[in-house]
């Protein structure tokens, strides 16, 4: 069996691809070879050793599908690829539109639907957790300049202004709204959104659901470390039911298929937990879930490949990440072979 | 007796070290705080803690028991501790 993962860009800003990974060579009956997808020869994933098998530069969904899907069946052509399992946002849209000719070619994937997509977007999420009586901070949609102007009076400071797809901004004047509107239109589109700011700590769990409405497992989260990227760069898994019961019901909800990580904030002034963000794909602290008795990714798996995958109840609280900065050492005829064939074995 | 609980998710080590499972928030407590949380939860009133405490140390009652209560409202705001 051979699957393919991406994301490997285990960077200060990481993909999910390098955790995934290690998550399925922790299960200790997995025997698959792994090979990797990647968008950049310098990705750190390709040099790390016994990590991938092979690595193969694949085209971004950006630049059209048709190149993604003909470097795909290249490389299933040698490889022959049981399943992919996409790790990154911006590629997920690509794979879920390939996903039927994928299929054809006999390669398995487990991902959210569109619907499930898109009921995710930013600018859905609010109507979303208000038909199930989920708490998220108050949203006000923004399309134009011209719209911001008209809404300027419903906006209370101080708020987050954020971009369609990433990037938030916290303001405390209509100057300082119109300036983040600015950098934030330009860089990612409409709409713009802006949020009611809420004081309080913030909690994230990874979580796995099988397509049903069932949650196979959910870990929850609190960073310890904070980059100033917003990368948390160290965690511990907590104890809290109400935390892991709103998670679970967010994935019955939405019938979620895939993993996905989920963004809370708590707020000091309630203590109720208000839902800021699903993040469609499984996270890069996701290899914390293994560590504490919980293989999602390796779940994953086996439900892509139809197998039957009981729920987890349970996890290990008190189970710490802590990120590293480490140099990996390569020979130029290394980075060769990746940077102008497109393709390496480590 | 006292009327003080310790929440059932905060783990305390025997080095004084508090994880409070529910939030991930951590706690390292000295000698003397690692004494009083003890007394808390073997249920020792007030007074015998304020008694233990100037037994111990170099400390006044008057000091002891407004140090004690700061001390206490330190570990309620921080959910270490709350009224029964």
């Amino acid at each position: 069996m051979k699957i393919a993962v991406t994301g490997l860009n285990a960077t200060d800003n990481p993909g999910p691809g390098v955790p995934v990974i290690r998550s399925l060579k922790h299960a200790n009956e997995f025997q698959t070879r792994i090979i990797g997808l990647v968008y950049d020869s310098l990705d750190p994933g390709i040099y790390m050793e016994g990590l991938v098998e092979k690595s193969y530069m694949i085209p971004y969904p950006s630049g059209g599908l048709e190149p993604l899907l003909a470097r795909i069946e290249q490389i299933h052509k040698k490889e022959n690829l049981d399943l992919i399992i996409p790790t990154l946002d911006s590629e997920l849209y690509g794979f879920v539109k390939l996903q039927p000719k994928l299929n054809q070619m006999k390669i398995k994937l487990f991902l959210p639907t569109l619907e499930q997509l898109n009921i995710r977007a930013k600018d859905n999420l609010f109507k979303f957790c208000e038909r199930n009586e989920i708490k998220v901070p108050k949203n006000l949609l923004v399309g134009s300049l011209h719209d911001l102007y008209s809404q300027s009076s419903k906006i209370k400071y101080p708020a987050v202004v954020k971009g369609i797809f990433y990037d938030a901004y916290i303001v405390n004047n209509f100057d300082e709204t119109q300036h983040a509107f600015n950098k934030l239109s330009t860089k990612w589109g409409y709409p713009i959104i802006i949020q009611e700011y809420l004081k309080g700590d913030e909690f994230n769990v990874v979580g796995l659901g099988d397509g049903t409405g069932r949650t196979v497992g959910a870990v929850s989260m609190r960073k310890l470390y904070i980059t100033d990227k917003g990368k948390g760069w160290a965690g511990v898994t907590i104890d809290d039911k109400t935390l892991i019961d709103l998670s679970k019901k967010i994935i019955e909800k939405t019938k979620w298929k895939s993993g996905l990580e989920l963004e809370f904030i708590k707020s000091t002034e309630t203590g109720e937990y208000f839902l800021l963000e699903i993040n469609p794909r499984f996270p890069a602290w996701v290899y914390l879930a293994p560590s504490a008795g919980q293989n999602l990714p390796y779940a994953l798996v086996k439900l892509a490949f139809g197998e039957t995958v009981e729920t987890f109840s349970s996890f290990k609280v008190g189970t710490i990440f802590v990120r590293s900065s480490w140099d990996l050492i390569t020979d130029i005829k290394v980075f060769e072979q990746i940077a102008a064939l497109g393709e390496i074995s480590v | 007796m006292n009327n003080f609980v310790i929440p059932e998710n905060i783990a305390i080590s025997e080095s004084g070290f508090l994880f409070l499972a529910g939030t991930g928030e951590t706690f390292t407590l000295n000698q003397i705080g690692k004494e009083i949380l003890n007394l808390i939860r073997t249920k020792s009133s007030e007074e015998e803690i304020i008694n233990s405490i100037v037994d111990d140390y170099d400390i006044d009652r008057a000091t002891a028991h407004k140090d004690f209560a700061d001390f206490i409202a330190q570990l309620k705001q921080f959910s270490i501790l709350k009224a029964e």
